[in-house]
């Protein structure tokens, strides 16, 4: 083109390539050096609690570990402890989840219903549910409620988490609610369908997709608040890490295991839920 | 008119807050009538037919539609709504379903005939669209004036008596317009009651039994197209006209 009689005429600098990025930002993008980071970080909090572990003198028994996970003894394979707990956590999430969904639900449709009354039952609920601690409301359910209800410890902190994480789902199905446009509803209705029927056909199904993302936020929230119970000494994974520890004394591993099988959980069911919504996204 | 209405709007009024959308405004629709509204942008002519088929509440006066007397809070709305169809200037077909389905959640859900029937009746009124080829894709697969051939599906697919058309072809890139309009034409030979409000006045002259022009709320004229078109009487109508059809 141009520029080749051009060169022909004078030596031209070289055209300069696609320009790379400088070496340094190719560098600190690349995985290799986030892993690298990563585990340099890491190596430096085990380093620092191990040094500072040996200068209390602390004596570090991982090899008690594994036997609070499961143990094989005459009658067999044993779940452990910890196992135990984590198995009381999850029944304990899954139930209050459960609850917090439905009754979430009703809040939700309560705050869009056409009725005064249950707009404004709605409102003061939420307001409350969300304005005090929840550890506060803890205590509200197992030593004011619990005795007048005839709950045990277990269902007061179902219930509790259920309740409270019922206000707080309630305005992400509010919000995917709202967010689906107004001709949906009137094309509804024009077909002669009635408010249940809307949502149920029309209304929910495409909110669903973008209330999945905010409510696995919430569910993941659940999990790591359902530790509070273990103040009312419900036998979750915090509590029977807590009584471990005051029959052991290996504070240090047995907290460092109760946070990695947390951690795990929340994990894995960010996991899952990425990949459905994946497929949730091509469906629709 | 000697065939008894079926609707029969008397004194209408409604407000949206301090604004005055419909003034005291009386109409009747005969069984089997084709009656096109038009009029410029905010003369209320999309708030009249909503209040057809109560997607809107008119606060005084009295609406009659199908036998059915509309108010807020009447438990006949559903009834209502099944004699009534409507198709909207933006489809709102349901993104979530097939055109089938969309087709035949209607019957299914609150007509609740056999899923059998609903699937032979959705695809007779795809044929009668002229998309039969389609029903399986998802609605954003669709350009729009087919799209909006499958709202007008959908509305018969419900056994509508009367179909409410609001501004049908407004959404539409101008090469779909006559598609959707072919189809509407066709339904009006059928003998639908059907009340239009559109500005493709070509469409009203060929298949209106009356023309209504509203402006500001009020009817300014009601005329047989030949007469509405030739020689209007009211000077709003006159402007109007001059604007539309000089386009």
């Amino acid at each position: 083109m141009a520029g080749l009689s051009k060169s022909l005429a004078a030596p031209q600098p070289p055209a300069p390539e696609l320009r790379r990025p400088p070496f340094l930002r190719r560098l600190t993008r690349s995985t290799g050096f986030s892993i690298l980071v990563y585990a340099v970080v890491l190596a430096a909090i085990g380093y620092a609690s191990y040094a500072g572990a040996a200068r209390m003198g602390y004596n570090w028994q991982w090899y008690n570990i594994p036997r609070y996970l499961y143990r094989f003894t005459d009658d067999g394979f044993q779940l452990g402890e910890l196992t135990l707990g984590l198995v009381m956590s999850i029944y304990l999430c899954v139930t209050s989840f459960a609850i917090a969904f439905v009754l979430g639900l009703v809040i939700a449709l309560l705050r869009l219903s056409d009725l005064i009354i249950g707009k404004w039952l709605a409102v003061c609920l939420l307001e409350f549910l969300r304005n005090i601690p929840l550890l506060v409301l803890v205590y509200l359910f197992y030593y004011v409620l619990g005795p007048i209800f005839g709950w045990d410890r277990l269902t007061a902190g179902i219930l509790c988490l259920g309740v409270f994480y019922a206000a707080l789902i309630s305005e992400i199905l509010r919000a995917g609610i709202l967010a689906t446009p107004k001709g949906q509803w009137e094309a509804a209705r024009s077909i002669g369908m009635t408010r249940g029927q809307a949502y149920r056909y029309i209304i929910i199904p495409q909110a669903w997709p973008l209330m999945l993302p905010p409510l696995t936020g919430e569910v993941i929230q659940l999990i790591k608040s359902s530790a509070i119970v273990s103040v009312i000494a419900v036998a979750e994974l915090t509590t029977i890490g807590r009584n471990l520890i005051s029959d052991t004394y290996m504070s240090f591993e047995i907290w460092f295991t109760v946070a990695l099988i947390y951690l795990a959980v929340t994990l894995a069911i960010s996991l899952v839920v990425t990949a459905l919504e994946k497929r949730v996204s091509h469906n629709a | 008119m000697t065939k008894t209405p079926v609707i029969s709007a008397r004194n209408l009024d409604k407000f949206y807050g301090e604004f005055h959308a419909l003034k005291n405004l009386s109409i009747d629709v005969a069984e089997g009538e084709r009656v096109v509204i038009c009029g410029p942008s905010g003369s209320g002519k999309s708030t009249l037919i909503r209040c057809f088929n109560a997607l809107e509440y008119h606060q005084s006066g009295q609406l009659i539609v199908d036998g059915i007397e509309v108010y807020e809070g009447s438990n006949e709305i559903i009834r209502l709504r099944q004699n009534v169809g409507m198709v909207f200037q933006q489809f709102n077909l349901f993104p979530h379903l097939t055109v089938l389905e969309n087709l035949m959640i209607g019957p299914l859900k609150v007509r609740r005939v056999s899923k059998a029937d609903a699937e032979a009746t959705a695809r007779r009124y795809l044929d009668r669209v002229h998309i039969p080829d389609q029903a399986d894709k998802y609605p954003r697969q669709l350009s729009g004036g087919q799209q909006q051939r499958v709202a007008i599906a959908r509305s018969l697919c419900m056994e509508s008596k009367i179909i409410l058309f609001d501004e049908p072809t407004s959404a539409l890139d101008p090469e779909m317009i006559n598609e959707v309009l072919d189809v509407m034409v066709e339904l009006a030979e059928d003998g639908m009651t059907m009340v239009c409000v559109t500005h493709e006045m070509g469409f009203a002259r060929k298949i209106a039994d009356r023309m209504v022009f509203m402006d500001d709320g009020e009817i300014v004229e009601v005329a047989d197209p030949e007469t509405f078109f030739t020689a209007p009487r009211s000077e709003r109508c006159r402007d109007f006209l001059e604007k539309v059809l000089h386009h």
